[in-house]
C-alpha cells in the first residue's frame, strides 16, 4: 500500500516541460509583476484575483474547521464518563449547536465552493479569473463577516446559540431562546447564505461563459462539473434558508406567529422549509468532494476517468432527486407522506451507485500510486461507502422510528461528511497544494496524518452505530451508569482524540513545506486537467498558452501523445507538441 | 483478462507500444498469482453473508430485537436491510480492496486508456435499481403494519383485543401520562438528579396500547429503545399510534428531540405488567390521588390538559385493524 515510485516526469522549476516548458517561457509564476499592484495585506484586502480570495476562503474555513474540531473533543471527553460535569448543560447545548453550525455552513461548504473551487475551477476551464471578480471579492468578506459573527456569539450575554444547528422552531423562539446569540446565529447565517449564493452565481457563470477555446461541456473535469451542478443546487436551496432564516427573525422580533402555535402559525413549517434547504445542502457539501476524489483518482491511475458521462449524469441525477426528500428527516414527525419521500430517498443510492462503479473501474486495469491524495481518496471511498450503506437504511420511515436522532444517526452522517469533507477535502488540499503554493508537502508526513486519521475514524465512529442501536439519542450531555454505555463512549472519544490528533502531522508538513520548500514545478502528479499546465502557483490571468483542447485532459493528452485517447470520426485529432495561445479569452 | 477492458469501444493504447517509460513492454502478461488471488477474494465475498446468514435469519446487527408487535416487525425490516447491505456493502469493499492490491503500481508502463464500458455501466445502473424497489416494496409493508392504528374511540380491536388510551403530553420538562378511561394521571418531572428515571408508564401486556402524544411547550422526542419505535410531540398536532407490548418489563424512555436546558435529563420509563395487575395498579394510582387533575407532582409545574392546543387535528385514519400478535 504504500509503495513510494519516483515520478520520472516531475517538472522542475528549472527545467519546465508540458506546453509551459515547449512554448516560450517568459511568462512564469513570477509575472505577477507585469500587473504591478498591492502586496502583502494591502493585496489580500483589496484582491479580486480569484487564486488569492480562494487561498483566503480556504484558511478561512479551516480555522473554522480547527475551532470546531476542538468543540468536538470537548464533546467526546464530556461523554467520555456517564454523569460527566466537565461542562454544564447550557455550555454543552452550546458546544454542540456551534459545532455543528460552524462545520456545516462555515467549513464543508465555504472550503470546497469558496477554497478549492474558486482557485480550480477557473484553471480547469481555462478561463483567466471568475466571471465576476468582485461579487468573489463580495462573497468572502460576506462569509468572513458571517464567521465572526458566529464565532464571536459565545462571547454575548446568554452564550451562543444552544438549540442544535437545526434550530427547530418553536425551541430558537425568543421565548425559548431569548438570548444574542441565537439573533446572531440567524445574522450569520444570512450573511453567509448570501456569501454562498453569490459564490454560486460565479461559479454557474464561469463554467457557462468562461471555458476556453475547444472546451466543450462534456470536455469539462468533473471538479468542475460537480461544482457547476452544486452551484445550481446552491440557488435553489439557499434561498430557502435565508427566507426561513428572515421569518423566523420576524417571529423573535416582530411579533409574528408563523412558528408558533399560539397565533396560528405552525412549527412544523420549520422543519419543511428548513430540510427543503437542508437536504440539497447535504449535496451541496458533498458533490465538490465526489468532484475532487474523481479527478484525483485517474491521475494516480493513470488513466482517463472510467464512465465520464454517466459521471456527469449521475451527478445531475443526484441533484434533482436531492430535491424532493426533504421529509425523510421528518419521519418521526408523523405529519408528512412517508412512502413517496423514501422511495426518492431510496433512489439517490442508484446515481451514487454508479459513482462508486465507475471510481473503481477508473482504477481497474490502471497502475495505482498511493501517494497523499491518492490514500486520502482511497480513505474516503471506505468511509462513504459505510455511511452510503447506512444512509440506505435510513430512507426507510419505520428504520427512521429506531434510529433517528441516536447515534446511529450521528455515527451515519459523521462518516458521510468526514468522508467527504475531510477525507476528500484533504485528498484535495494535498493534490492542488503544490499548483496553489509552488511547492509540495511532504510525503511520509502526508501518509502519517492518512493513517493516523483513518483509525481514528473508525474507531471513533464504529461505537457510535452500536451506541445508537442501543438507544443512545444524540444532543445529550451525560447519561446514567446503568445505561451501559460507558465503554463504547470512552472507546469513541479515544479514536475521536486519535483523530484529533492526526492533524499535527496535517500542522507539521505546513510547517516543514513553509520552512523548507520542495519546488513542485507544474505538473508534479502527471495530472490531465488544464490547471497542470500552467505554472505554480499560476500567474496573474491564469494562462500564458493553452494546449489543444480534445478530451477532458487536454495537458494528459498534450504530455502523452502517444496515449491520448484516439477519437471518433468527426474529431480532429490532437495536433502533436503545437500550443496555441490563449488570447481567446482577454 | 477482466470484463472492462474487453468491450472498451475504443482502439486500444496498446497498438502504440512505445509508452516512455517502457520500451518496448507494452504489454507484458499478467503475474501469475491473480488468479489464485482472484479465486480466494470471490470465495471469502461469497462465504462471508452465508455465515452471516446461516447463524439467524434474523441477525440483530446490535439493534433491539422489539418488544412490542410493531417493533419486532421493524427489527426485521432493519435485519433484512442490514444483511442485504452487509452483502452488497462487504461486497463493494473488497472489490475496492481487490482492485487496489491487484492494481497497484509496479512498473511504470502505462496501462491502457480505456474510457467507458456501456453494457457494465447499464448493468450498474439497473441493478440497484431493482435492489431498491425490493427495499421500498418491504419498507411500505412494514410501515403499515408499524402505523397501523384503531379508531380514535375504540375500546377493543377489530379482533376483539382490549385498548387502553394513554395521552401522554411532553413538556420542558418531562412528561405527564393520562388514562383519561381510568382517571388516572402521571406526571413527573426529570430535572431532579441523575437518579431519577423520570415518570413511569404503565401498560398491559397482549392488550393495544393506543397513545395520544402532544406536546406542551417545544418538540420533544417519544422514545423507548427496546420498542425499536420514536415520535415527535409537536405543538399543535395531536399524533396517534399503537403499541402491542409482548413482553412484561420495564423499558427506559427518553426525549429525542432538543427541547432547551434540560433535555438531557427527561427521561421516563414504561412498565409493562399483566392486565390484571395494569387493572389493580390504576386502582391504586386512583386511591393515591394520582388522577387526570393532579397526578403528583407539584401543580404548578403540571401541564394543563391540552389545552393549548388550538388546531384540532383530524381523527386519525380508520382504515386499520392490526391483528395483534
Amino acid at each position: 500500500m504504500t509503495t513510494i515510485i519516483e515520478r520520472p516526469d516531475l517538472i522542475g522549476p528549472e527545467e519546465p516541460a508540458g506546453p509551459g516548458g515547449h512554448g516560450p517561457v517568459e511568462h512564469r509564476a513570477d509575472d505577477d509583476g507585469h500587473h504591478a499592484g498591492p502586496s502583502g495585506i494591502v493585496n489580500w484586502l483589496t484582491s479580486t484575483d480569484h487564486k488569492v480570495i480562494g487561498k483566503s476562503y480556504m484558511i478561512t474555513s479551516l480555522v473554522v474547521f480547527f475551532i470546531a474540531g476542538v468543540m468536538a473533543l470537548v464533546i467526546r471527553a464530556q461523554l467520555a464518563s456517564p454523569t460527566s460535569s466537565l461542562v454544564g448543560f447550557q455550555t454543552y447545548n452550546e458546544l454542540f449547536t456551534m459545532h455543528g453550525s460552524l462545520m456545516l455552513y462555515l467549513f464543508a461548504g465555504p472550503f470546497a465552493f469558496g477554497g478549492l473551487a474558486n482557485y480550480i475551477v477557473p484553471l480547469q476551464v481555462g478561463a483567466p479569473d471568475m466571471a465576476f471578480p468582485r461579487l468573489n471579492a463580495l462573497s468572502y468578506w460576506l462569509y468572513l463577516g458571517g464567521s465572526t459573527m458566529m464565532i464571536s456569539s459565545f462571547v454575548v450575554a446568554g452564550g451562543a446559540a444552544s438549540y442544535g444547528w437545526t434550530a427547530y422552531a418553536p425551541l430558537s423562539n425568543a421565548t425559548n431562546s431569548p438570548g444574542a446569540g441565537a439573533d446572531l446565529w440567524l445574522l450569520s447565517l444570512g450573511l453567509t447564505g448570501f456569501s454562498a449564493i453569490f459564490t454560486g452565481v460565479n461559479l454557474a457563470a464561469t463554467i457557462f461563459y468562461l471555458r476556453a477555446p475547444g472546451m466543450t461541456m462534456f470536455r469539462v473535469p468533473i471538479f468542475s462539473w460537480n461544482m457547476l451542478v452544486t452551484a445550481i443546487l446552491i440557488l435553489i436551496a439557499f434561498p430557502v434558508l435565508f427566507g426561513a432564516v428572515v421569518l423566523l427573525f420576524c417571529d423573535r422580533h416582530f411579533g409574528t406567529h408563523i412558528f408558533s402555535v399560539q397565533g396560528g402559525g405552525v412549527p412544523v413549517l420549520w422543519q419543511n422549509l428548513f430540510w427543503f434547504f437542508g437536504h440539497p445542502e447535504v449535496y451541496i457539501l458533498a458533490l465538490p468532494y465526489f468532484g475532487m476524489v474523481t479527478d484525483i483518482l485517474p491521475v494516480f491511475s493513470r488513466k482517463p476517468l472510467f464512465g465520464y458521462k454517466g459521471m456527469v449524469f449521475a451527478t445531475m441525477s443526484i441533484a434533482a432527486l436531492s430535491t424532493g426528500v426533504w421529509a425523510h428527516h421528518m419521519f418521526t414527525t408523523g405529519v408528512v407522506l412517508l412512502p413517496f419521500f423514501s422511495l426518492l430517498s431510496y433512489l439517490i443510492a442508484v446515481p451514487t451507485g454508479i459513482k462508486f462503479f465507475n471510481w473503481i473501474g477508473t482504477m481497474w486495469g490502471g497502475q495505482l500510486s498511493f501517494q497523499t491524495p491518492m490514500l486520502f481518496s482511497v480513505g474516503f471511498l471506505f468511509a462513504f461507502l459505510m455511511g452510503g450503506v447506512t444512509g440506505v437504511l435510513l430512507a426507510s420511515p419505520p428504520v427512521d422510528f429506531m434510529t433517528h436522532n441516536t447515534y446511529f444517526v450521528v455515527a451515519h452522517f459523521h462518516q458521510v461528511l468526514i468522508g467527504t469533507t475531510v477525507f476528500a477535502g484533504f485528498a484535495g488540499f494535498y493534490f492542488w497544494y503544490p499548483k496553489m503554493f509552488g511547492r509540495m508537502l511532504n510525503e511520509r508526513l502526508g501518509k502519517l496524518h492518512f493513517w493516523t486519521m483513518f483509525i481514528g475514524f473508525w474507531i471513533t465512529f464504529i461505537p457510535q452505530y452500536l451506541l445508537g442501536l442501543d438507544g443512545m439519542p444524540r444532543r445529550i450531555a451525560d447519561y446514567l451508569p446503568s445505561n451501559g454505555w460507558t465503554t463504547l463512549n470512552v472507546v469513541s472519544t479515544v479514536g475521536a482524540f486519535i483523530l484529533g490528533a492526526s492533524f499535527l502531522f496535517f500542522f507539521a508538513n505546513l510547517w516543514v513545506s513553509w520552512r523548507s520548500p520542495v519546488a513542485a514545478g507544474d505538473n508534479p502528479w502527471d495530472g490531465g486537467a488544464l490547471e497542470w499546465c500552467t505554472s505554480s502557483p499560476p500567474p496573474h490571468h491564469n494562462f500564458t498558452h493553452l494546449p489543444p483542447i480534445r478530451s477532458e485532459r487536454p495537458t494528459w493528452d498534450y504530455n502523452h501523445p502517444e496515449h491520448r485517447k484516439v477519437h471518433r470520426a468527426g474529431e480532429e485529432p490532437v495536433p502533436d507538441k503545437e500550443t496555441v495561445h490563449a488570447g481567446v479569452n482577454s | 483478462m477482466n470484463a472492462f477492458t474487453h468491450a472498451s469501444p475504443y482502439p486500444v493504447a496498446s497498438a502504440d507500444p512505445e509508452a516512455p517509460d517502457a520500451p518496448g513492454a507494452a504489454r507484458p502478461s499478467r503475474p501469475a498469482p491473480r488468479r489464485r488471488w482472484s479465486r480466494w477474494a470471490t470465495g471469502v465475498a461469497l462465504a462471508a453473508p452465508l455465515v452471516l446468514a446461516g447463524c439467524n435469519a434474523y441477525p440483530s446487527y446490535g439493534a433491539h430485537s422489539g418488544a412490542t408487535s410493531q417493533g419486532q416487525d421493524t427489527f426485521k425490516l432493519y435485519s433484512g436491510m442490514m444483511t442485504t447491505g452487509v452483502i452488497i456493502g462487504g461486497l463493494v469493499a473488497l472489490l475496492i480492496l481487490w482492485t487496489l492490491l491487484r492494481y497497484r503500481r509496479r512498473s511504470e508502463e502505462m496501462p491502457r486508456q480505456f474510457h467507458e464500458n456501456i453494457p457494465i455501466e447499464i448493468a450498474y445502473t439497473l441493478v440497484p435499481i431493482v435492489i431498491v424497489a425490493f427495499l421500498f416494496i418491504f419498507t411500505v409493508l412494514t410501515e403499515n403494519n408499524v402505523d397501523a392504528v384503531v379508531p380514535v374511540n375504540a375500546t377493543v380491536t377489530a379482533t376483539g383485543n382490549p385498548v387502553v388510551h394513554v395521552t401522554v403530553t411532553a413538556f420542558q420538562w418531562g412528561w405527564r401520562f393520562n388514562y383519561p378511561d381510568l382517571n388516572v394521571g402521571i406526571a413527573g418531572e426529570t430535572t431532579n438528579g441523575p437518579d431519577n428515571h423520570g415518570p413511569q408508564m404503565v401498560v398491559p401486556v397482549g392488550e393495544t396500547v393506543q397513545i395520544r402524544l402532544v406536546s406542551n411547550d417545544v418538540i420533544h422526542g417519544f422514545y423507548v429503545p427496546a420498542f425499536n419505535f420514536q415520535r415527535q410531540a409537536l405543538p399543535g398536532v395531536t399524533n396517534f399510534f399503537d403499541l402491542d407490548v409482548l413482553h412484561a418489563g420495564t423499558y427506559d424512555g427518553q426525549c429525542t428531540e432538543i427541547c432547551g436546558l434540560y433535555h438531557t435529563e427527561m427521561l421516563f420509563s414504561v412498565r409493562a405488567v399483566s392486565p390484571s395487575a395494569f387493572a389493580a395498579w390504576a386502582g391504586s394510582e386512583v386511591q393515591a390521588g394520582h388522577t387526570l387533575q393532579l397526578g403528583g407532582v407539584p401543580a404548578s409545574n403540571v401541564p394543563p390538559l391540552e389545552t393549548h392546543l388550538t388546531p384540532s387535528i383530524p381523527s386519525p385514519p380508520l382504515s386499520t385493524t392490526k391483528g395483534s400478535s
